[in-house]
Order: structure tokens, then C-alpha cells, then sequence
């Protein structure tokens, strides 16, 4: 995982759901980009088109509420999102998020459409670089920040080759 | 003093851990469906894994889109069918069959069991005192390779209900009505525990209803103790179900919370006066008595999914049915063969169908908009199931959530109606 990210923001609203983020006819397919193409599509359709990679998603509480699909962090990661903030995430989409390699934040940051934020993972920092205004987060714990880094799939590969 | 929550996670991980902890835990039981386990088995395949860690802890039933609507819906079913037979899963309920939540609580769930679900609403099995939670893909596969997952043990919330649930007014209307009160991430993170007369009563299906929708409040696990209805459910599956101790009443682990448990908060309820409930679009907290919103315009009704297609759901929509016609197409999925079966033995398909419903195999239907009934731009439908987001059952349309009860009456006057007033003398059991 970069230990620092500097973004574009794409601001959204509370109990954003996965329905939101991916519709269900789009299940058949697990591939990333793919799934980019229509991340969004019933609620903001510009957001395909224009977001681009190094994006940041600004949200409010409960973001990825509802379904356990695992499509939704795909999307966003293939969207090129590189992180979401927001005050508390539901459980699946948080574990989802972390297992293939999306960095999320928990914090209430104040931010607008096209704001540039500044975030310091390793510090737990982000910086509002329109505003000026600066917040802090927890970090999370180690076994997580591993997981981020090689993501679920390679960390249970090499889990595996060991236990032989 | 550790809560159900924790004690089951304890048992699980094999060391005393309390809300907060991280812990990695043994699965007892894991379920994915034809919409999740295909990423399941592709990751499960990239790791590098060859053999499940346990086949007869594995349940895999296909009930999101049966049968298939497209060949790329059917390649995908068969490569999983494939993957099944290799692995020698026995566990295997192919189209028809039913809900993975209803195979999973009719045949497997029991008390005190730790049970993941690559399904948001695989918190179901709480109905039967067991810690249920949903799961993504990827670390489904994960528990098919090593039979673990690494979990942070929930603070638990303890909500106490009270009052007799008044005619025509189900446990879909408590649990709406919670849900109004709790919010849509009132309890994110947390477990809750249901206690009180008005739970002591609620048969397992209403249990069913009630837990199936813990997580649209956020919850990791909703969970009832179980009591004389969960051992009577359990006791009747006969032989069918896996699992190593008989069907005789012992050996039940049953977990229940110590008297000084520690809450992050506790809530109380009486419903003894609670009117019909109705969650209206887009957010499944938008919850308001029907009174507020009937009248209201709608094109489909939908009476089934994990939340209300049980018999018990089937019946109380047949009894409002029953003898009249239908004024709006009313879509009925059974969440089950055996609730199918059980409600053809009983007529309740018979007077379903003459009141002109039609009848969809047991399985999701179009809860997830994905095929038999997905709504047109701008089309309205009032389902018993469990979510109304934006676009969920097709793009441009509306979901309202109520009561089988409410579904029923509604479907006979063509507008949102209250059941109370369409029929009055039937008490559910």
C-alpha cells in the first residue's frame, strides 16, 4: 500500500449501498474494469465516465450498506478509486474492501466535489488541500495493513505453500 | 459475564476473547450461492488451494437466477455444479430447491453454531440461536482452503420487545418498525439479541423475518436464545440434516448470554398497538404506518425471498386472498421446495393461484431484479422482501417493503391498502 496519496474527491451522500454502486445484472462478470463501466450507473452517470485513476470517494456514514457483493470494491478499485473515507462503512464492504487491496478510512471529513485531499496512511493523517482543513484516523491493526498490501488471495497462497 | 456473541466466538477461536478482540475462528458451516461462489471458486482456485478443508461443512444452493436466463448464467451454474463434484460436496441443492438461507436454517443452523454466508442475510440463522454473518467472495474462499476467517468479536445491542403483535400485524412490521426506530446503520459492527414475550412467541419463520433484516441496520449477527421452538424445528428435520449428534434433543450447544453481559446499549419495545409498517423507496429506514402511505399507486406485488416466503407467509397472504381476484400481477416465489410442498398439501397454492397470482419456483425471484418480475421505468412494487434501494429491482423503479398481510390486501385493491380493513377476523398462528 502508498503510505501517501494525494486525490480528486467524489463526494456522495449516507447509506450509499452496493445496489448504488453496482446494480445486480452485473454479477456475471467479476472483471474489474468491466465492472468500472457501470459503477454508479443508476444514481450518478457521469461518474464512469469522468472519474479517472487516483480518485478519492468522500462519503457520508454507512457506505456499501446491503448486499455481500464483492463486486462493489472491484468496481471502485477498477474505476481507479484509491481510497474511501467515510464515518463508518458496513462490515462486508469494509472486509471486501481490505481482502482485494481498497484502502478505507473512518473519518468524517468535510469535502466538496473536485476537492484535492492529501492523505498520510502511515501518520494517520488527510489534509483538505482546498480548505486547509486536517483530520485524523486510527491506524488499523498490523494483520490488516498486510492483508492491504499483498491482498487476500496471494496472503492465503503463501499461508497455504507453508502449512504445505 | 460474556454475551451470546462472545461466548460462541470463544468457543470458535478456541481462547476466551471478548467485544473487541481479534480472533481467528474455526467455521462450522459455509455457504455460498450460484451468485457468489463463482468468485468464491475462482479465488479459491488463484490461492493455489486443491482440496476443501471439509466438504460437509460446505453448502452450496443455487437460488439467485434459476433457473438460468441466459447461456452466460448456465456456463456459470455448470462450472460450479463441476467444481461441487470435484470436491465431492454432497451438500449441493441445484435450481429449485430453494433460498440458500431457508436450505441453510431448514437443514443445518443450530444453536451455538458459527456459520459464515458469502450473503449479506446470512445473519437468518440467528432465528435459530446460531451466530450467522455474511461474508465477500474472496475470503469465502479462504474458508473453503483452511476452515478459518479472522473476525473482530461484535460489542452486542439488547433489544427487549413486548406486547401481543395485534391481528393482521406480523413480525415483518415489528422488524420494519426497528428499523425505523434503530436506522439503517444503527447498529453497524454490532450483534444484537432479541429478548421478550413478543419474541418468546414469534414462531421460527416470524424469528426468520426478524433476523433476516438485522443487517439493514449494519448488524454483524441478530440472534434469538434458542427456546422450545428452535429444539422442535430442529428435532423435525429427521435425518437429512449433516452434523455429528442425533436428533434427540441433547447435545445442543446451546449458548446463552450471562446475566451480567455487557451491552453497548439496550432498547425496549411494545408493540401491542403497532399498525401495519411500511418501508417506502429509496432506504429500507424510510418506515412509516401504512395509513401514511395507502392509496398509493402499484404495479406488482411480490410475496416471497428469505424475509417473507415461508408457508406461514404464504398462508396469511392466501387467507387474505382467499375466494377473491387479484387486481395488479402478484408474483409468488416459496422460499423452499418443502415450504412449495407444504403450501400445495395445504391449498394455499390452489387459492393463491385462483386468485390469479402467479407462482415462481422457489428461489430469490426478482428481489435482486435480476429476472421473473423485474420492474419497468417508473413501475411501482410492494414486496415482502427485505430491500428497496434505488434501481435494486430494475432501474427506474420503486420498492415498498411490508407485511405478506399488507402484500395481500394490497394486491386486492391495486393500491397500498391497510389489511385491517380488508380482512379483519384471521389471527396468524
Amino acid at each position: 500500500m502508498e503510505k501517501y496519496i494525494k486525490g480528486r474527491v467524489w463526494r456522495f451522500s449516507e447509506n450509499v449501498d452496493i445496489d448504488q454502486i453496482i446494480p445486480a445484472i452485473y454479477l456475471v462478470t467479476g472483471d474489474r474494469q468491466e465492472l468500472a463501466k457501470h459503477a454508479f450507473e443508476n444514481v450518478r452517470p457521469d461518474f464512469a465516465k469522468e472519474v479517472s485513476d487516483g480518485d478519492i470517494i468522500v462519503a457520508g456514514p454507512n457506505f456499501g450498506s446491503g448486499s455481500s457483493r464483492e463486486h462493489a470494491p472491484r468496481a471502485l478499485l477498477g474505476a481507479g478509486i484509491r481510497c474511501v473515507i467515510a464515518p463508518s462503512f458496513a462490515r462486508i464492504f469494509y472486509r471486501n474492501s481490505i481482502n482485494i487491496g481498497l484502502p478505507l478510512v473512518e473519518c468524517d471529513v468535510d469535502a466538496a466535489d473536485g476537492d484535492v485531499l492529501a492523505i498520510d496512511f502511515a501518520d494517520g493523517k488527510i489534509v483538505n488541500t482546498n480548505t486547509s482543513a486536517g483530520y485524523t484516523f486510527p491506524s488499523l491493526p498490523d494483520f490488516l495493513v498486510d492483508l492491504l498490501d499483498v491482498g487476500l488471495i496471494e496472503n492465503t497462497k503463501r499461508k497455504l505453500k507453508r502449512t504445505g | 459475564m460474556p454475551t451470546i456473541s462472545e461466548k460462541i466466538m470463544s468457543r470458535a477461536a478456541g481462547a476466551d476473547a471478548r467485544a473487541g478482540d481479534f480472533v481467528l475462528a474455526d467455521i462450522d458451516c459455509a455457504m455460498a450461492h450460484d451468485g457468489t461462489s463463482v468468485l468464491a471458486v475462482k479465488a479459491f482456485t488463484e490461492m493455489g488451494a486443491d482440496r476443501v478443508w471439509d466438504p460437509d461443512r460446505i453448502v452450496i444452493p443455487f437460488d439467485h437466477i434459476v433457473p438460468s436466463n441466459k447461456e452466460t448464467t448456465s456456463v456459470l451454474h455448470r462450472k460450479i455444479r463441476e467444481w461441487v463434484g470435484r470436491q465431492g460436496i454432497k451438500n449441493f441443492f441445484d435450481i429449485g430447491d430453494g433460498i440458500c438461507h431457508q436450505i441453510v436454517s431448514e437443514r443445518f443452523a443450530r444453536p451455538g453454531m458459527l456459520i459464515v454466508g458469502a450473503d449479506s442475510h446470512s445473519c437468518t440463522y440467528g432465528a435459530l440461536g446460531a451466530f450467522g454473518t455474511g461474508i465477500g467472495a474472496t475470503e469465502m474462499a479462504e474458508v473453503f482452503a483452511s476452515g478459518k476467517l479472522w473476525f473482530r468479536v461484535p460489542q452486542s445491542i439488547r433489544i427487549t420487545v413486548d406486547g401481543a403483535l395485534p391481528d393482521m400485524v406480523s413480525a415483518k412490521d415489528m422488524t420494519l418498525h426497528l428499523i425505523g426506530k434503530i436506522g439503517a446503520g444503527g447498529a453497524t459492527y454490532k450483534a444484537i439479541e432479541y429478548y421478550g414475550k413478543t419474541i418468546d412467541d414469534l414462531s421460527i419463520s416470524g424469528r426468520m423475518t426478524l433476523c433476516n433484516m438485522g443487517v439493514e441496520m449494519g448488524a454483524k449477527a441478530s440472534i434469538v436464545p434458542p427456546d422450545d421452538a428452535t429444539f422442535d424445528f430442529i428435532g423435525r428435520r429427521g435425518s437429512e440434516r449433516n452434523g455429528e449428534s442425533k436428533d434427540d434433543g441433547d447435545g445442543y450447544s446451546s449458548v446463552y448470554a450471562d446475566p451480567d453481559a455487557v451491552y453497548s446499549g439496550e432498547l425496549f419495545f411494545d408493540v401491542s398497538d403497532l399498525p401495519p409498517q411500511v418501508a417506502t423507496p429509496h432506504a429500507v429506514d424510510n418506515v412509516q404506518p401504512v395509513d401514511e402511505v395507502e392509496g398509493t399507486h402499484i404495479d406488482q406485488v411480490f410475496i416471497g425471498s428469505c424475509t417473507n416466503g415461508r408457508f406461514e407467509d404464504l398462508k396469511a397472504a392466501a387467507d387474505i386472498l382467499d375466494g377473491k381476484k387479484v387486481c395488479v400481477r402478484t408474483v409468488v416465489a416459496p422460499a423452499s421446495r418443502s415450504v412449495l410442498l407444504q403450501a400445495v398439501r395445504a391449498g394455499v397454492v390452489e387459492t393463491l393461484l385462483s386468485a390469479g397470482a402467479v407462482i415462481l419456483p422457489p428461489g430469490c425471484g426478482p428481489c435482486l431484479g435480476a429476472h421473473q418480475g423485474v420492474l419497468g421505468e417508473g413501475e411501482v412494487c410492494l414486496s415482502t422482501a427485505n430491500r428497496n434501494f434505488k434501481g435494486r429491482m430494475g432501474t427506474g423503479g420503486f420498492i415498498y417493503l411490508a407485511s405478506p398481510e399488507t402484500a395481500a390486501a394490497t394486491a386486492l385493491a391495486g393500491e397500498i391498502a391497510d389489511p385491517r380493513e380488508i380482512f379483519t377476523s384471521v389471527k396468524r398462528p
